[in-house]
């Protein structure tokens, strides 16, 4: 299961890496579309993550010392925090489509020139308008945006698909008869995404936010 | 406690709750600490405060949610050997950036 994440790891690091060397190019850019993630959203899917890790944990605990319902419990609570986790996310992306800013499904410059030009999104954000060439490059922001928690939130679709299968196994008392392989390698997994989510949240939302 | 482990590699370790929340807490706090230093003027120091925290709630999660520190040196093993390559690779990434225009700027 290890060798798997750090195949995992080396996938993620390639993003991370293209983000670092486009960050570098277009800063100024990446600091006007940084701005337009909404921190509070950011934080709060960060906070349901870590609580879903915890659980995961305790899951893992409760499988360990052989404790069938804790374990089904956790591991629905499990479930739930990482659609919540979703839930939130597709809440950031109808804004971000609302608002014109995605990249290769109808991405609008005007939007970042002349927000006042859509009358009734401007009322809800006021946002400033920026330079054209900036504006441009805001597309490159959001192409690697999308990527990277595009394909974090897979992640997290896979793994609520493989709790759905674990809870109804959990539940015939699959794993509290001393087979518990297959949570805590399940388990490993699920905080790997968290990790992921630890640093996107930090080189995405946070590390422009002074400015 | 720690030191049985290490001899018998073998033996499940079992983490318990305890060490889960206490985990958990410091999580959180890290959370509330990275957003909070967001907003405050650091300039240059800004992006290294945010990537330490993260590096230190990482660490947090791999040692403990996923057990390394009580794991095998196997384990242990695999995990720095993924970083460390990782690491390698995006400093030579950006060795390499940074040096192709070396001298006409």
């Amino acid at each position: 299961m290890w060798l798997f994440l750090l195949t995992e790891v080396m996938f993620f690091g390639g993003l991370f890496t293209a983000y670092l060397i486009y960050r570098n190019w277009y800063y100024p850019a990446f600091v006007a579309g940084s701005h337009q993630l909404n921190v509070v959203w950011g934080t709060l899917n960060t906070l349901v993550l870590i609580l879903s890790s915890f659980t995961m944990a305790m899951g893992v605990w409760c499988a360990e010392t052989r404790r069938k319902n804790g374990l089904v419990l956790c591991l629905t609570l499990t479930f739930i925090l990482g659609l919540g986790f979703l839930g939130i996310k597709s809440i950031e992306y109808t804004e971000k489509i609302e608002k014109h800013h995605v990249p290769g499904f109808h991405f609008s410059v005007q939007s970042f020139v002349d927000p006042a030009s859509d009358p009734e999104i401007y009322k809800e954000y006021h946002d400033k308008p920026l330079p054209v060439d900036m504006a441009r490059h805001t597309e490159v922001y959001f192409s690697l945006y999308f990527l990277m928690t595009g394909m974090h939130a897979l992640h997290m679709i896979i793994g609520i698909g493989i709790l759905g299968y674990m809870i109804y196994r959990a539940r015939g008392g699959a794993y509290t008869s001393g087979h518990v392989t297959f949570v805590e390698n399940f388990g490993l997994y699920w905080h790997f995404v968290d990790i992921i989510w630890i640093y996107l949240f930090a080189l995405l939302y946070l590390i422009s936010r002074h400015q | 406690m720690s030191e049985q482990t290490q001899h018998d590699e073998h033996a499940l370790h079992i983490v318990g709750p305890g060490v889960y929340v206490a985990i958990l807490i410091s999580l959180l706090a890290g959370t509330a600490l990275t957003v909070w230093a967001s907003f405050v003027e650091l300039g240059f120091w800004n992006p290294i405060i945010a990537l330490a925290i993260a590096t230190g709630k990482a660490m947090l999660v791999v040692l403990f949610f996923m057990h390394v520190k009580y794991s095998s040196k196997l384990t242990k093993l695999i995990v720095f050997a993924g970083v460390f390559t990782f690491l390698v690779l995006v400093s030579m990434t950006m060795a390499d950036y940074i040096s192709r225009a070396w001298g006409s700027w």
